[in-house]
């Protein structure tokens, strides 16, 4: 499997975050998205997962199923953790486990549902309504997500965020079993997983985006071309 | 036994609907205080009240359910689990039909099944009580479902609450009419019961399709 | 560029602008010379043998009335054309013409009300071509209030859209419920809710119910009020287009002081 983007360009608001950027990932790979704050790590992750639009290019995932969107075969682990705070932590593993097709017997889902818990350390927690949760266990909880239904491709922003270094260990050994399986990972991080095969696509590095404000942007912010004297123009006009 | 992503999240929003209890509560409370405040603003004449009770019954119901319909998909957004729903491989008409639906099992019938209760302080007609019940069981899917698109297009929209109820009441004014003309179709000699009611039905039935469709529209664009 | 279809280059908003700049001033003129005429023409009609001189608030009722629907449809098919041909100047349209159409709507239920004073003895009646006016002019607020309370433009403009596109769809219903509905041919007949209204008297099947002295001089009002709506939607939409070059601009001018902020450094 072989996920490719070609000459992506997404733009967020009023601005082209990322233009034109191609790069490929290969089964048992993780490509790490680094770059400092508002470099596109997590615009380019929610855009491979269907929620953005994209300005121009394309994602491909090579060897997936064509009948669907990149996004349906992926795991989408953003800021939130999709915990619903008055199911125990179990039901909310259970929840996941159902709606994403995790397992097609009941019985079956309850051994993924508990071998998750038990991988995450919340076995003991699973009676326990997430609300009484920590920060940390929350987070744990939301990853355990990644366990219980197959997705190839997962896509992981900052997922450390409220793990202790324990944690992050745990995260690591996941990882590393998603992908000696033939999985594929995406991961934008401040902190280094601890993955030795990682390779690094740095985001923002470059200053890629124009400087001044390109066509397209007052396309999107005014739906259209205005048709403006042209900002050339006024650019002049400053210098003067 | 596979459980369908649909009757998972379904159960599911069922499940946290009766947990956290707020919601259908606070709807039912509303529903008693209204109506025990009209009398005191109307006088408490019972012949007038008897005789426009259904019409009070219906508006106080439609109101009391607007009050839980703006939570419908805001939890889910605030706890990122509406993404999660989207991407999950289920069409989001689905997801938007499984909440609405989700709505309607957990406020429009408990609603509709204190109705007859509440007429009692209104002193309907104890004929009436059947229809009532049965006019309100066919016609609340339609607040469930219509208000659907009301809560998708005002999930990120300031003063959310509000707006809802000024975008969704107009578009009630159809159920909230066939509503009450099947009653007193019931109840009147000389009108008739069947077709205000099965007008109804038909617009309950037209909105479990238009709800989700447009509900789903407007939770795509805001996703992005 | 290049390969623009038709309809994009009568999308393009400069085209639009010159184009809307060189009609406007005859169509706001044309719009006012016929208005003044119709009403001329109305005020120096005969009065009305049953309802006397009250009959003139007719000749800015009923165009106000057209044109409230005629406002909903044209944001109703702006609204299409942004949602799915994705057409460049239709959300310029919808949002200009909104206002508009509540602003129609809100003259016919007040003319109407002003009517409804020597007729009905009273300002307000539940009359049943009155409510559902009333519920039109919801609609309107509706769209108005959700685009002003979505503070990204873009994402307004959809949303609006879809919220015009389900008040188009149920509107009919609620025409039908509160007005009723008679079919003749099918044997259908749904009562009106309530009705104290006079059927109108202008589109009828077997022609119109109205004396010629007062059908013309309301034809005139109806065109020069249709003509103004045009005018006035022209004009919305310049003045839409001139806004968000304005914002553009700004937005521009901060990114240009950003990148320069950005390159200081470095020299």
């Amino acid at each position: 499997m072989r996920l490719t983007a070609e000459n992506l360009s997404i733009r967020r608001g009023n601005r082209l975050v990322i233009d034109g950027l191609s790069f490929a990932a290969d089964s048992g790979e993780v490509l790490l998205l680094t770059g400092p704050n508002g470099a596109g790590k997590t615009t380019l992750l929610r855009a491979i997962a269907g929620f953005l639009p994209l300005e121009s290019g394309n994602t491909t995932l090579h060897g997936g199923d064509t009948e669907r969107e990149i996004g349906e075969q992926s795991h989408y682990v953003g800021h939130a953790n999709g915990i619903k705070s008055s199911l125990t932590a179990a039901e909310n593993l259970e929840f996941w486990c159902a709606y994403l097709g995790g397992s097609a017997t009941r019985t079956h889902r309850r051994d993924r549902v508990y071998g998750a818990l038990d991988r995450l350390r919340l076995a003991a927690l699973e009676d326990i309504p997430a609300a009484y949760l920590s920060a940390g266990q929350k987070r744990r909880l939301g990853l355990g997500r990644l366990l219980v239904a197959d997705r190839p491709l997962w896509l992981l922003d900052e997922p450390t965020v409220s793990l202790d270094a324990a944690s992050v260990a745990l995260l690591a050994g996941i990882v590393e079993e998603h992908l000696s399986g033939g999985g594929l990972v995406l991961a934008a991080t401040h902190i280094p997983l601890g993955l030795g095969s990682a390779r690094e696509l740095r985001l923002g590095g470059s200053p890629a985006a124009s400087p001044g404000p390109s066509d397209s942007m007052i396309m999107e912010e005014t739906g259209f071309n205005t048709g403006l004297p042209s900002v050339d123009q006024s650019r002049q006009g400053q210098e003067k | 036994m596979a459980m369908s992503p649909f009757f998972t999240l379904l159960r599911r929003d069922i499940t946290l609907a009766l947990r956290e209890g707020g919601a259908i509560g606070t709807a039912l409370g509303f529903y008693l205080i209204v109506i025990a405040m009209l009398p005191l603003g109307l006088g408490p004449d019972l012949n007038l009240l008897s005789r426009i009770a259904p019409g009070l019954l219906w508006i106080a119901l439609l109101l009391s359910a607007l009050l839980s319909l703006g939570r419908m998909f805001e939890t889910d957004h605030e706890d990122g689990s509406l993404e999660l729903l989207a991407i999950g491989g289920t069409p989001l008409e689905l997801v938007a039909a499984a909440k609405a639906l989700a709505h309607w099992l957990t406020t429009g019938i408990p609603l509709a099944l204190l109705a007859p209760l509440l007429g009692i302080l209104l002193n309907l007609d104890l004929s009436a009580y059947g229809v009532l019940v049965l006019t309100m069981l066919v016609g609340t899917p339609a607040i469930s479902f219509l208000g659907a698109i009301g809560a998708a297009l005002t999930l990120r929209a300031r003063r959310g609450g509000l707006l809802l109820a000024l975008l969704i009441l107009p578009l009630y004014v159809p159920t909230l009419i066939y509503g009450i003309q099947a009653i007193s179709g019931a109840l009147l000699a000389g009108q008739s019961f069947w077709p205000s009611f099965l007008i109804l039905a038909a617009l309950s039935l037209g909105s479990l399709v238009l709800g989700p469709l447009a509900a789903a529209a407007a939770l795509r664009i805001q996703l992005q | 560029m290049t390969n623009q279809s038709i309809t994009q280059k009568l999308a393009n908003p400069t085209r639009f602008m010159s184009l809307s700049g060189a009609i406007l001033p005859w169509l706001a003129g044309l719009a006012v010379a016929v208005i003044v005429f119709g009403l001329y023409r109305g005020w120096t009609a005969p009065p009305d043998y049953q309802q006397g001189e009250t009959i003139r608030i007719m000749y800015i009722h009923v165009p106000a009335a057209w044109l409230a629907m005629l406002g909903y449809a044209l944001v109703a098919i702006s609204s299409f054309g942004l949602l799915v041909f994705r057409h460049p100047l239709a959300d310029v349209s919808a949002k200009a013409a909104a206002p508009i159409g509540a602003a129609f709507t809100l003259l016919a239920l007040v003319t109407g009300s002003l009517w409804g004073k020597p007729m009905w003895g009273t300002y307000w009646v539940w009359d049943a071509r009155l409510t559902s006016v009333l519920m039109l002019f919801f609609l309107y607020l509706g769209l108005m209030a959700l685009r002003s309370s979505i503070e990204e433009e873009t994402l307004a403009a959809k949303l609006t859209a879809v919220l015009a596109l389900v008040g188009v769809i149920i509107l009919p219903f609620i025409k039908i419920s509160v007005e009723g509905l008679s079919v003749p041919w099918l044997g259908l007949e749904i009562p009106a809710w309530n009705t104290l209204h006079q059927p109108s008297s202008v589109f009828r099947s077997d022609g119109p119910k109205i004396h010629a002295s007062q059908l013309y001089p309301l034809l005139y009002c109806a065109l020069g009020f249709t003509l103004l709506f045009f005018a006035l939607h022209m004009k919305g939409m310049r003045n839409e287009i001139l806004r968000r070059r304005v914002k553009a601009l700004r937005i521009a001018e901060v990114d240009r002081a950003r990148a320069a902020e950005a390159a200081a450094p470095a020299e």
